[in-house]
């Protein structure tokens, strides 16, 4: 005879239906944030007061123990340094005299261009690179200022001269910044000398050597070749027109004979990145002005 | 309860460690990946919900920070980790390290294969191998060596969240 269970088991949900909801929920989850942004923003302020102080933390005692670190090894270097730079610097007075005199000819030739001073116009704020991508399929970064310092999606973010990349999401106190040389980033850039327009899209294999993959360059004349500056373009919908991307350090004619393909060196060192610039101005909103 | 919070701190320090420590010591740009160790392990340990606590959390502050704007995709992946070796939990026996080692090994193995056909191949990046030799295989042996290191630590921290449990009860 079968025994009579009198005293009530625990109801506990079987472990693979929890595994289905958890699927269903990550499933449903993925197509919100896809189409709106209702789930994305409370999230964000969730890695906002946990995680992103930390991070901030950790990096600065991390700089600080890079900044001991490089101390110890500038004394060295400096020594033996000193010595070759005394003999430069005689060479070099020299020299700047010429550069100078070449400065003022190509300050002329800038405003000749109407090139001159084309970033200082933009509304720029420096941020901290806090935190870069766990995983390594792919070469993003958060920096520490958000929504709180003016910063949006999809806004262009630089380094010294050069273009880093673009401002992908944003929390109230930190963005994550997509860099040029990500798998998935696209660029619509131009040949400066030219004016010749061309797709600069990141590619993995590429990284290791810091270059970046550009392609679709349709160049009859032959006139581009190695050591090009490649800037974006005025036809790009999300970058300002004429940042810095690279130089090109490879190129070869397709299959098709029609386009040319190659890759390009950035001018910013995405290894070493530590601090960048945001430009808070938007191709969209300029265009609408 | 008590066991949740410390497996949500632990999460924390591990994701926050991945993104800026190990980011600065990458050898060869590779890091090891520490929140497939942890869920594999919690896993492993302590059944399949434990497992997919741990991965739903980690996988959806990855998703959070570095997920380009969709959110689900690796809480999923880190989740399916989590349940699987739970699953397994059942020859699981604590001196032993050789089945947690080889895991380990198999889930980071399989969430960079997973990762690479829905982040990659989709995009119709087909050159399985490079990606195998370049990213995989170097990803795969440092976490193993990390896991050599940290799993001592994992292992201690389960026996005690174990045994305050057992006083309160």
């Amino acid at each position: 005879m079968a025994k009579l269970h009198l005293k009530r088991k625990r109801f506990v949900i079987p472990d693979r239906y929890v595994l289905l909801i958890v699927t269903a929920v990550c499933i449903i989850l993925m197509f919100l944030t896809y189409f709106t942004d209702a789930v994305s923003t409370p999230l964000s302020y969730v890695a906002a007061y946990t995680i992103v102080p930390f991070e901030k933390g950790l990096n600065t005692v991390g700089r600080r123990i890079e900044d001991k670190l490089e101390q110890l090894k500038d004394i060295n270097d400096v020594m033996e340094k000193n010595e070759a730079l005394q003999a430069e610097v005689d060479r070099l007075t020299i020299e700047n005299n010429q550069l100078s005199e070449d400065r003022y000819e190509l300050s002329e030739l800038r405003s000749l261009y109407q090139l001159d001073d084309k970033f200082s116009a933009y509304d720029k704020v420096g941020a901290r690179v806090i935190g870069k991508d766990t995983g390594n399929w792919f070469s993003t970064f958060t920096i520490d200022k958000g929504k709180n310092d003016g910063i949006e999606v999809n806004m262009n973010v630089i380094s010294g001269s050069g273009l880093v990349g673009i401002v992908t999401e944003v929390g109230p106190n930190w963005a994550s910044v997509r860099s040029c040389i990500d798998d998935s980033s696209n660029i619509s850039g131009m040949v400066l000398s030219t004016s010749d327009t061309l797709m600069v899209s990141g590619d993995l294999k590429l990284m290791e050597n810091g270059d970046i993959r550009f392609s679709q360059l349709t160049d009859d004349g032959d006139k581009v070749g190695v050591g090009d500056e490649i800037v974006t373009s005025n036809v790009s919908n999300k970058f300002l027109p004429g940042i810095t991307i690279g130089y090109i350090s490879s190129i070869e004619t397709d299959a098709n004979n029609l386009t040319k393909s190659g890759s390009l060196t950035p001018t910013v060192d995405f290894r070493h990145i530590n601090t960048v610039l945001v430009i808070k101005e938007l191709k969209q909103s300029k265009k609408s002005e | 309860m008590k066991r949740k919070i410390i497996e949500l701190i632990l999460i924390f320090v591990c994701f926050i460690l991945q993104c800026t420590f190990f980011k600065a010591i990458a050898l060869g740009g590779i890091v090891p990946n520490l929140l497939v160790i942890i869920t594999a392990s919690f896993g492993l340990m302590h059944g399949q919900k434990e497992g997919m606590y741990v991965g739903f959390i980690s996988g959806l502050l990855t998703d959070i920070m570095f997920g380009n704007g969709i959110i689900g995709l690796y809480a999923l992946i880190y989740v399916f980790v989590g349940y699987f070796n739970g699953l397994l939990s059942r020859i699981f026996y604590p001196e032993d390290i050789k089945l947690p080692l080889f895991l380990i090994t198999i889930s980071d193995f399989l969430y960079c294969f997973i990762c690479y056909i829905l982040t990659f191949l989709l995009r119709s990046r087909l050159d399985l191998g490079y990606y195998l030799i370049h990213i995989i295989f170097p990803e795969m042996i440092f976490t193993v060596l990390i896991t050599l290191v940290v799993y001592k630590g994992i292992l201690n921290l389960e026996t005690w969240i174990e045994e305050t449990e057992d006083e309160e009860n």
